[in-house]
């Protein structure tokens, strides 16, 4: 889908970009968070003390483009009774080394914190993006997904369509806002803020495909060191959005992680059928007027 | 240790996440698994307070299994010299080195030196004494040192005396059972670390320790680094790339405020601040405080320089240069002993710029206090942090112990310049001076602290003119004539570093310190800082792009010494000058130019001087120096295993428990520091500890910290709304079975209490913090993030009021990473129901504010000997 | 209703180039638009990342990583991310603020005003608490009345400065953060 319309750019268009966060080099600094809201002026979200672990910004939204998630799987640390043996360990680590050139991620005596920076996924079929009555939301030539606020009208309907609850209303202006993969930097051949500043590279920024196989050979690289969890979450074309321009290296399952399983475009049928002309463009008129009929009783 | 680097320095983590991928191992040792253990291969939590003990089990493994570096710890450290008969370890004495006098609570350190040397002390320095200053002062300047002639050495290493078999019978009883006793630490945990450091470690690799405050605010806080550099001469991890003991600090100028010192015991340079003692003798002065050989050989040159920079034309031969000019210390004049100088009254005026004792240093509620005492403050920040609005704003006030109106401080807060508002250099934690470029002016009446130091300076010196008074004449005779600029007559920041830089009789810039003299010929402000305006260019402004140099980027700012990233690194090759492998090679003896090479840094040695190069006899300075001793600011050249002079409290670190702390000594019946300061004030009851009558009243190991998302005491945190709501309330991080054991719910609220007083956090039940099985029983932690305070954005109680002054005699830190305390379910009282509360639990304990701690020995009876 | 116009002519899913309003075809990041862009280091913790000041109409707009720098390569943290919101913290105080004894409440003054007070008030501690000699008779020449704390935010050129001017004014009591 998101070749179909980043070739309606012509000579303008440019190869589809995202980003690859690698979770297992993620130490949960929220540099992400931050400097996503200085470049794009996102207003403060103060949400108080949550107490879930480290994160007290809870989730995506209007105000918040970037959120790191932080898993605490609380197992117990072996504090008696360990077997004397400290030097084969030391020596199987060694050997790890060695032959891998990587080691375990985590401790291996149970305890792990896991810590994974959250974004709009830039889907290639974008519920979102199919559902705006306004052309509000639409593919850029970079094949990302971006709100535009002069066109937005706060109908909300992007919303409820988005697989992943990235969507929101911002209060005080309804409009919806989300993440622009920073396309005003991107013009200018910047790499989007929260990938520039990320200390450990977790968060990478590139061309797709590149980014596709540099994520294929990490997850090969894990699972020799033997981390058996670890998985790509939306790098799958064949998947229920296509695959995503955003996707991600989990050391866990995406529930885990507060991620659905299985995502899927809410519109895809519909969708389709819209390649129809004419009944796009009446659908389309219809969609519009109901828009501006429920923005007014907002 | 005693770092959380990924969440205190995140950007530099990212060197070490790379390293990880390429292969290296990362172990945390920390009493938390926080953001840095998460991503660490192995995390082996101890209690606070237990390193000296952890490292001890360290060194003696690697002693015991002979995996010692031999051929690196022979040439290039103090093992192979013999120390004096006479010196006791504390593995005789049951807890202290020879030479303790108790009455005074100092130690006599003239048996701890190298043999062949007279009972006696260098002449006419006074023996030493808990007075720690000027020429007694830490070892940060170069220390005078005795030794036979020719020194008493074995090269064997065998010779019972020597401090290689000292440090083997030091460290025999840190046994892996022992730490596992003393630290919480299961034993193969630390055999596992001790094991991997010995495997990465010798001519082919090298291992890297790094710190922060978590090491260095403790009684023992400079013994904790001491025994880190042990474990790293006796692998041969020193001078080398991949190697060595990083610290890691939290300011961006915290290194360069040290370097050209706010400190009271140093000047620029780390020259020693006199003492009476030398009188106006500047020779005196400096056969007092400088060693004959060594690079701080020449401490006379560097003086003279200093004060030429400082005096210009009034420092001349006939008045000793303007020694005379510079006060005198003479007692520990440090920043805890200021605000008990201010609470007695004998401090009346104060300046604070950029920082925010109120809320930052420990026993905060004491700091306010001594605020509150004063006749004038001055304080210089850019937001009103509570330094600033401690007269209407505090714990205190709030408790009905004090108003405004009791309060006669006058107050001036004063806003400053932001970093992006003027030009100057910021010195990283590796030395390195890195020069920011002004953006913009600073707005309304925002000034940089250049501009206030220079105009309050100029306005001082006007109103003396024509004074006749002696102690007006080194203000007046001062250089001070800055040039300004911009609509704010702001002083030229570069003129300044090139007076830092220094001069030659010509006016030419002075290119490296082995130039300055000590005939008034050359100035120089800041001797291990002359060369950063080499060729008349501003180095530290040097911006080539990194991807367009070598690894190690000489060209990106400018690191003291003379543009030196690694010190010491002529020990990156062999005594023979050739570098120990190919993998680790850095710096190499060219035998062809006759001269150091390097990879592309600065070698740490004369340039020309061959590895076979002996000294002659009656050398000095560097000429004393033997080609093959890379420690070119010691005084022999080598590296020391053991400190024969610098330190206060013991040549070798030695386990001993923290002021306030659960559980004996159970390696001593000494159980704490012998010489650590104390201060038994009204305003500064301690805890009782271990079996002391009380002790159980305060049951829980208390630890403070800080988080990735603020900074320090908050002040350029809690006032920026993106940081603020990252962490915007106070919590506390307990075990589930601490929570269980005092009814605490995640997500509520919490009391935590000390004889200090109490505070109230929000609690976060964790099994990132585990209750720790030491001698024998179950310790819980209490850890808490000490960032809030009463102003900014997000507000909450400071959790260093709970903290109590406690200090290592060495360099006068206090004790922040732990001490005891009680937690309690709820919210904490109001008004004077805090203090009624507090009291009740002073009651419980015994604690009389005011009283003299009790000995440590007391109850030892009861105790039993542990150990 | 342009939008479907060009829909029509080419776009026909109405997703792509024809539903880009003027403004996101002409959008220009404000690091482009910045008048300067000057060359800093971050003012937190001791690594000494590499910032960027991009400066329009003589305010900091944006502050981000320098790539350029071999220490952080163009990354910060969280803190030094924020450095804009913290130069334009909307708690920042831009003018004096005076307190008189036992007032209860913030003045306001000018700062030539203040620093000329001040001047006094130093000059006049330090004459009340001076000590010239020791019991033994050997000088200290100093006042222990005045203290002074802090630096490690500050540049070194200014803590010289301060070391300078305090020490020559025979104020020892000198001190900052690193003894923290």
């Amino acid at each position: 889908m998101s070749e179909l319309e980043v070739r309606t750019y012509g000579g303008e268009a440019r190869p589809r970009v995202g980003f690859f966060t690698d979770t297992s080099l993620c130490i949960g600094c929220k540099a992400c968070e931050v400097a996503c809201k200085e470049w794009n002026r996102v207003p403060e979200s103060p949400q108080g003390f949550t107490g879930n672990s480290y994160d007290n910004s809870i989730d995506l939204g209007a105000n918040r483009w970037r959120h790191v998630a932080f898993v605490e799987q609380r197992k117990e640390l072996g504090v008696d009774g360990v077997a004397a043996g400290g030097l084969v360990e030391a020596a199987s680590l060694e050997s790890l080394v060695t032959d891998t050139g990587l080691q375990t991620y985590q401790d291996g005596e149970g305890l792990r914190w896991l810590m994974a920076s959250d974004v709009c996924k830039h889907c290639t079929h974008a519920a979102c993006l199919e559902v705006c009555p306004t052309g509000a939301l639409f593919r850029t030539e970079f094949g990302t997904v971006v709100v535009q606020e002069d066109v937005c009208n706060g109908c909300g309907y992007c919303i409820p369509a988005c697989p992943f609850g990235v969507l929101d209303q911002r209060e005080g202006d309804g409009r919806a806002w989300k993440c622009t993969l920073c396309y005003d930097r991107l013009k200018d051949d910047k790499e989007p803020a929260c990938a520039q500043a990320c200390p450990t590279d977790s968060i990478q920024f590139g061309e797709l495909e590149e980014l596709r196989g540099r994520a294929d050979r990490r997850l090969e690289q894990l699972a020799e060191a033997g981390l058996e969890g670890a998985q790509l979450y939306l790098a799958d074309s064949s998947d229920g959005v296509g695959g995503a321009g955003a996707f991600f290296l989990l050391l866990d399952d995406p529930e885990v992680y507060g991620l659905p399983p299985d995502p899927v475009d809410t519109t895809r049928d519909v969708g389709e059928s819209w390649a129809a002309v004419g009944v796009a463009a009446a659908g389309l008129a219809a969609a519009l007027i109901g828009s501006v009929l429920l923005g007014g009783r907002r | 240790m005693g770092s959380n680097m990924a969440e205190q320095h995140p950007v530099g983590f990212q060197w070490v996440v790379e390293a990880k991928e390429r292969g290296a191992t990362v172990m945390h040792v920390d009493p938390r698994y926080t953001r840095t253990s998460a991503v660490a291969d192995l995390h082996v939590p101890l209690r606070p307070g237990s390193d000296i003990a952890f490292l001890g089990g360290v060194i003696n493994y690697i002693l015991s299994n002979d995996r010692q570096f031999t051929e690196y710890v022979r040439h290039y450290t103090n093992a192979r010299v013999i120390i004096k008969d006479e010196f006791k370890d504390p593995e005789e004495l049951d807890g202290f080195f020879s030479g303790w006098v108790p009455e005074d609570g100092v130690y006599n350190v003239s048996t701890w030196g190298y043999a062949g040397t007279s009972g006696e002390l260098p002449a006419g320095k006074r023996e030493q004494t808990g007075d720690v200053s000027g020429d007694q002062a830490h070892g940060a300047h170069g220390m005078r040192l005795e030794h036979g002639e020719p020194p008493e050495e074995d090269w064997s290493l065998e010779h019972p005396n020597c401090v290689f078999q000292l440090l083997k019978r030091h460290f025999a009883r840190y046994t892996p059972e022992m730490v596992e006793q003393v630290c919480g630490v299961p034993r193969e945990k630390l055999l596992q670390v001790a094991e991997i450091l010995c495997r990465n470690s010798g001519r082919e690799r090298t291992s890297a320790i790094c710190y922060a405050v978590g090491w260095t605010q403790h009684t023992h806080g400079v013994q904790n680094i001491r025994a880190a550099s042990i474990v790293q001469l006796l692998l041969g991890n020193i001078g080398r790339p991949g190697g060595g003991i990083l610290a890691l600090r939290g300011h961006a100028n915290i290194q360069g405020s040290t370097d050209i010192p706010t400190l009271y015991d140093i000047l620029p340079g780390y020259i020693p601040m006199p003492h009476p003692d030398a009188g106006d003798d500047l020779d005196e002065f400096v056969e007092r405080n400088g060693p004959d050989t060594g690079a701080w050989g020449d401490l006379k040159s560097y003086a003279v320089s200093l004060l030429k920079a400082w005096w210009g034309d009034a420092a001349t031969p006939e008045n000793q240069f303007a020694f005379p000019y510079l006060p005198r210390i003479d007692g520990d004049h440090s920043h805890y002993q200021m605000m008990l100088r201010m609470l007695d009254g004998r401090t009346r005026g104060f300046v604070v710029i950029g920082q925010n004792p109120a809320v930052g240093s420990a026993n905060a509620g004491l700091q306010r206090r001594a605020l509150a005492n004063l006749e004038w403050l001055v304080v210089r920040d850019t937001n009103e942090i509570e330094t600033a609005a401690f007269w209407y704003d505090s714990p205190e006030i709030e408790a009905g112990e004090t108003s405004p109106e009791q309060i006669g401080t006058e107050v001036f807060f004063l806003p400053a310049a932001a970093h992006t508002e003027k030009d100057g250099t910021f010195t990283n934690t590796q030395r390195l001076l890195q020069w920011h470029f002004k953006a913009v002016e600073p707005p309304r009446d925002c000034r940089s602290d250049l501009w206030f130091t220079y105009h309050l300076g100029r306005r001082v010196r006007a109103r003396l003119a024509g004074s006749t008074e002696e102690r007006d004449r080194p203000l007046l005779d001062l250089t001070w004539d800055y040039p300004t600029q911009g609509p704010q007559d702001e002083p030229d920041a570069e003129t300044v570093m090139q007076e830092v830089n220094g001069r030659h009789a010509d006016g030419s810039f002075v290119s490296r310190y082995q130039e300055l003299r000590d005939d008034g010929s050359t100035t120089c402000g800041s001797w291990i800082h002359a060369g950063i305006y080499r060729d008349g260019e501003n180095q530290s402004a040097r911006k080539k792009p990194g991807g367009e140099q070598s690894w190690i980027a000489p060209e990106w700012g400018w690191a003291w010494p003379s543009n030196r990233r690694i010190l010491y690194n002529r020990a990156s090759a062999d005594p023979e000058g050739r570098p120990w492998s190919e993998r680790k090679k850095y710096v190499w003896w060219d035998a062809s130019e006759r001269r150091w090479a390097s990879l592309g840094d600065d070698p740490d040695f004369v340039p020309d001087r061959p590895p076979d190069y002996e000294p002659p006899e009656d050398a000095k300075a560097m000429d004393a120096i033997s080609g093959s001793s890379p420690f070119i600011l010691h005084p022999d050249g080598l590296g020391w295993l053991y400190a024969p002079t610098g330190l206060v409290d013991g040549p070798l670190p030695t386990h001993y428990e923290p002021h306030e702390s659960p559980v004996p000594n159970l390696l001593y019946a000494q159980r704490s520091v012998p010489t650590r300061q104390t201060f038994p004030r009204p305003e500064n009851p301690y805890n009782p500890s271990d079996v002391q009558p009380g002790a159980d009243v305060f049951p829980f190991v208390l630890a403070t910290y800080r988080l990735t998302e603020h900074h320090t005491a908050g002040g350029m945190s809690r006032t920026v709304p993106y940081l603020a709501e990252l962490q915007p309330e106070l919590f506390c991080e307990v075990s589930p079975a601490l929570a269980a054991e005092r009814g605490l719910e995640h997500g509520g609220w919490a009391t935590i209490v000390t004889t200090r007083t109490a505070i109230e956090a929000r609690v976060m039940v964790t099994d990132r913090v585990q209750p720790l099985k030491v001698a024998d029983r179950l310790v819980h932690q209490v850890g808490v993030p000490y960032h809030w305070g009463r102003k900014g954005l997000v507000k909450g109680d400071s959790a260093n009021d709970l903290l109590p002054l406690v200090l290592d005699l060495n360099v006068h830190i206090s004790e922040f990473k732990t001490a005891t305390c009680d937690i309690v379910a709820g919210r904490r009282p109001r008004g004077p129901a805090l203090s009624a509360f507090v009291e009740e639990y002073r009651r419980r304990a015994g604690v009389v504010p005011g009283e003299p701690v009790r000995e440590d020995r007391a109850g030892r009876a009861e105790g039993g000997a542990a150990g | 209703m342009t939008g479907f116009l060009r829909q029509l002519r080419g776009d026909p899913l109405g997703l792509g180039n024809s539903a880009r309003s003027r403004r996101s075809a002409e959008l220009v990041p404000r690091t482009k638009t910045a008048d300067r862009v000057v060359q800093s280091i971050c003012p937190y913790c001791a690594v000494g990342c590499g910032q960027k000041v991009y400066v329009k109409d003589e305010r900091v707009v944006q502050i981000e990583g320098d790539p350029d720098s071999p220490i952080s390569r163009g990354r910060l943290c969280p803190k030094g991310a924020a450095s804009e919101a913290y130069v334009n913290s909307p708690v920042r105080e831009h003018e004096v603020k005076y307190r008189r004894p036992y007032g209860t409440r913030w003045e306001s003054l000018k700062l030539e005003t203040a620093i000329d007070m001040i001047a006094d008030r130093f000059l006049r501690t330090r004459a009340e608490t001076w000590e010239d000699v020791n019991e033994d008779g050997k000088p200290l020449r100093r006042t222990l009345g005045v203290a002074v704390l802090g630096g490690a935010t500050l540049d070194s050129e200014e803590n010289y400065l301060m070391k300078k001017f305090f020490s020559a004014a025979g104020a020892v009591s000198i001190e900052n953060q690193a003894r923290i």
